[in-house]
């Protein structure tokens, strides 16, 4: 398919590796944000093809498996209700909550629907008048002017029986926070292609120059990446911290002005919590006050609810790169796509899911513990 | 490893589709039909009114969200082919323009 089988040469993919190579004399740590980046480098072998100098980190990018133990468990409330029509991507059916998934709600009679589209969810409140209908709007900046153009046309339209779960999450405060942990091992970030179609780049300028890092935009296709890892390389050995862009056949500047303006309408920013991070600052969108009497958490009058993870689970650690996925005891031995026991391991994104879908058999890393 | 086949259905990824025609509507509903390798589906134009028939655009959750650059695309590949032809070009290390 074109722009997708170009960036997927054998050749290509060698050239840059081999070039990578080239540029490498000292050990350089880099991570990759974004939990599609994540899948597309376990799944074609990226990070095998690098000079062992050069160590991957997997980043907190899966929206998945970032949003709230809490958030979670407000959904499975609210499609357990009778009067309601629960709105959700696939993705999120099998994330664990405390008790149980959106799955188990749906088997148990419950009325959940898969979403295509955010604009989906608008047509089922205008076929279903008489039910309220709750759209679980879970993404990063990639996703949100699709959930605003739903919250924006369901205001037009006069829908009175939509209404919106909102867990967006966004990305710059999310690399800052794990750039000032203390023990921060990443050198250098690949930033998600997609996020800054939306967003552009110009606010990673200031992280780059306050940690000393270099940003580069980088695409989703193997070459895409490994080009995005050379580019990083290059400034590491040379000494620089700037943002680049490898993915100029997507990514402009300045964004997508027109999304970002329907999204300043919609939202405004409020902190957030991440699963397996915690709480970080100005990290998520919560609806502005013209737009608040869709607030699903506030129209259902749902208080926090507090719940514990599974203890065994480290997808914390691993959502922050702090440890790989075959480093868990149960990873692929109690953890399975089939019985999940984090949301890494349930979204194609999670790094879980794709080290056991692409990895089973072959754990990288030395004494990495291989799956029964 | 398979390097040709795509589509994960991953919830974040986008993807790139081909403009095939275009239902003009409001400003907010312009919908095109995009085509997919082949397969085709509604995508919302409104974020990307710059977009005509037979562009490509990244496509998210119904959304298009940009336009595909060709040139850029072909700069992409063609430095690529430059790492290819010599080494003189690798060890360049000067700050190239974003
Ligand atoms: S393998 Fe399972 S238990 Fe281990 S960190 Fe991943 S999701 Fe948690």
């Amino acid at each position: 398919m074109k722009h997708i089988d170009e960036y997927r040469g054998r050749e290509q993919a060698r050239t840059l590796a081999a070039a990578i190579a080239r540029h490498v004399t000292r050990p350089w740590t880099i991570m990759e944000v974004c939990g599609g980046q994540t899948h597309a480098i376990v799944r074609f072998g990226i990070d095998s093809m690098l000079p062992p100098a050069i160590t991957l980190l997997h980043g907190p990018g899966c929206p998945v498996c970032v949003t709230s133990l809490d958030l979670i468990d407000k959904a499975i409330a609210i499609a357990s209700r009778a009067d309601v029509i629960f709105c959700s991507f696939g993705d999120m059916l099998r994330v664990p909550g405390s008790c149980q998934d959106l799955l188990s709600v749906k088997a148990a009679g419950g009325d959940v629907r898969i979403l295509y589209s955010p604009m989906d969810a608008l047509q089922v409140a205008r076929d279903n008048p008489h039910k309220q209908v709750v759209m679980f709007a879970v993404g990063f900046e990639t996703t949100a002017p699709a959930t605003a153009m739903a919250i924006h046309q369901a205001r037009t339209q006069g829908l009175t029986n939509f209404y919106v779960l909102v867990a967006h999450v966004l990305v710059p405060p999310a690399i800052a926070t794990i750039l000032g942990a203390p023990g921060n091992r990443v050198q250098a970030f690949l930033a998600a292609g997609h996020v800054c179609a939306v967003m552009g780049y110009s606010e990673y300028e200031p992280l780059a120059r306050q940690f000393k890092v270099p940003i580069v935009v980088t695409g989703f296709e193997p070459v895409d990446i490994l080009q995005g890892i050379l580019r990083c390389v290059i400034q590491l050995e040379a000494g620089r911290a700037v943002v680049e862009n490898a993915y100029a056949r997507a990514v402009r500047r300045d964004g997508n002005t027109g999304a970002q303006t329907l999204m300043r309408d919609v939202f405004h920013v409020v902190p957030r919590q991440w699963r397996g991070v915690g709480s970080i600052a100005s990290s998520g969108l919560g609806l502005t006050p013209a737009y608040a009497r869709m607030d699903a958490e506030r129209h259902f009058g749902l208080s926090a609810i507090s719940a514990a993870e599974p203890s065994a689970c480290i997808s914390g650690l691993i959502l922050q790169g702090q440890k790989k996925p075959h480093e868990c005891p149960a990873f692929g031995k109690a953890c399975t796509p089939e019985h999940p026991w984090g949301a890494t391991m349930v979204s194609a994104e999670g790094a879980c899911a794709a080290y056991y879908r692409y990895r089973r058999t072959e754990p990288v890393g030395a004494g990495a513990e291989g799956p029964a | 490893m398979d390097w040709t086949v795509g589509g994960d259905g991953v919830m974040c990824l986008a993807v790139p589709g081909r403009i095939e025609s275009i239902r003009e509507g409001g400003l907010l509903d312009r919908v095109g039909r995009v085509s997919f390798g082949g397969s085709i589906r509604d995508v919302n134009l409104a974020f990307v009114p710059e977009a005509c028939v037979g562009h490509y655009v990244i496509v998210h959750v119904g959304f298009a969200l940009s336009v595909v650059d060709e040139d850029e695309a072909r700069r992409t590949l063609e430095d690529i082919r430059l790492i290819e032809s010599g080494p003189a070009q690798t060890d360049d290390t000067r700050p190239r323009p974003l």
